[in-house]
């Protein structure tokens, strides 16, 4: 079974997500911001992290570039899910070490299409 | 909504599209024609049903159909299919067809576009292998309201984010206000026209691929070996068909020779088996019955 790290500031699009993945057959875990995140990423890092941008604390952008400086900090595959839906935003999120980029609101569909995208399903 | 009008009903769809309905989806009549008959200033279905049986209302009749017929599609659907056009069919037809140069794909049910589009983008993307060739894409579908959809090349964010990796969004669309437009570089490679796969195939010309998918699944077996027969009569020799994931030519068309090792990847061999000078010696025209509902 396949670990995703759900990082959202909303607990209930986490569970939303999480309903959704754990009938794809993901264990999850969660995290409310990008700092929460990166600690959890410290312990071990998942397969596959699912990543709002706009969160207290530390953004999902600003998590995302230090995950990628940690040691084995490329391993895991990180899909942005976010709000945020102008080209802008998507090139940056891309260049900065994405892997995905989902535009909120998702359904199973859609995740189903953004996780076999990059080979996780 | 009375067994006779549910049987009337049925007699249209199959006349004028093929769509043969199983019983479990009768209440699907109900649900999809009530906003048709609402559209139309009716009560019931009952009242449109009556209305169309009168004469000099075609328009009614292509409305039924439309409302009827499942459009669904999304971009690089079920991904096999263009993995093979990509690693299979196009280089084995650049090699094949290299004394010409050309090569005409059909779409036969193209619907909203996202097959047509998605075969663009794969040949954008190995644009500089096809220097000095001219492919054509055409595109058809039953639907007037869908090959209009499909011209216009917008889709909802919703529609690509089935199918579409992030990179070919951000390549290939640009935002258009809530939607996205496919660029058009990408919807000029593609020729949209309406056509009825139950009529006459003259005038389409051959072909060099087919893709007919997810269609022929809603018709009955005769109806889908006579589209099959004459779809295989518009395919140059060494050709290739494309069928959906659940359909098949076994058991329906001798035309077809299975691809190895690649599921629903058919070919056409030789000179169009059994076709003289173009033209199909061994199979009558297939002619439709004329309307149920008595229009000329
Ligand atoms: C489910 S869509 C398939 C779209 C695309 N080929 C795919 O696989 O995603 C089926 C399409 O077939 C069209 N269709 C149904 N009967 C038809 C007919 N007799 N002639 C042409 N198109 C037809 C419908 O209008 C609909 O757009």
């Amino acid at each position: 079974m396949k670990n995703c790290l759900v990082v959202d500031d909303s607990n209930v699009i986490r569970k939303v997500a999480r309903r959704i993945l754990e009938e794809m057959n993901f264990a999850i875990d969660e995290a409310a911001d990008g700092q929460e995140a990166l600690d959890k990423c410290r312990q071990g890092m998942p397969d596959v992290i699912l990543l709002d941008w706009n969160m207290p604390v530390m953004d999902g952008m600003d998590f995302l570039i230090a995950l990628r400086q940690e040691e084995n900090g490329q391993a895991p595959k990180v899909i942005f899910c976010t709000t945020e839906n102008d080209v802008g935003h998507i090139m940056k999120a891309m260049r900065s070490g994405a892997n995905e980029y989902i535009m909120k609101p998702f359904d199973k569909e859609i995740f189903e299409a953004k996780f076999s995208e990059i080979g996780l399903i | 909504m009375t067994p006779q009008d549910r049987d009337y009903l049925h007699a249209i769809l199959k006349e004028k599209s093929g769509l043969v309905l199983v019983g479990e989806k009768d209440y699907l009549l109900q649900s999809r024609l009530m906003p048709v008959a609402r559209r139309h200033g009716m009560e019931s279905v009952s009242e449109l049903v009556a209305k169309t049986r009168t004469p000099g209302n075609n328009g009614i009749i292509n409305d039924i159909t439309e409302a009827m017929t499942t459009n669904e599609s999304f971009f690089f659907r079920d991904k096999t299919p263009f993995l093979h056009f990509t690693e299979t069919m196009m280089p084995e037809l650049l090699k094949d067809r290299s004394g010409t140069k050309k090569l005409r794909i059909w779409c036969a049910a193209a619907s909203t576009g996202q097959e047509p589009y998605s075969l663009a983008i794969c040949l954008k993307e190995m644009s500089e292998r096809l220097a000095g060739w001219k492919i054509e894409i055409i595109g058809t579908d039953l639907s007037a309201e869908v090959i209009e959809k499909a011209r216009s090349g917008l889709y909802s964010q919703f529609e690509v984010q089935r199918g579409l990796p992030i990179h070919m969004l951000t390549g290939y669309f640009s935002q258009a206000g809530d939607m996205w437009q496919i660029d058009s570089s990408i919807r000029a490679m593609v020729t949209y026209k309406e056509f009825n796969l139950l009529e006459s195939f003259a005038g389409l010309g051959k072909f060099d691929i087919v893709f007919c998918r997810n269609v022929l699944i809603y018709f009955d077996q005769l109806t889908k070996a006579e589209v099959l027969d004459r779809v295989a009569n518009q395919m140059n020799p060494n050709s290739y068909l494309v069928l959906g994931a659940a359909e098949t030519v076994i058991g329906l068309s001798d035309k077809y020779n299975s691809v190895a090792e690649k599921r629903g990847l058919y070919e056409v061999k030789g000179a169009g088996a059994a076709t003289v000078g173009g033209v199909d010696i061994a199979k009558p025209v297939f002619v439709p019955r004329s309307a149920v509902s008595g229009a000329a």
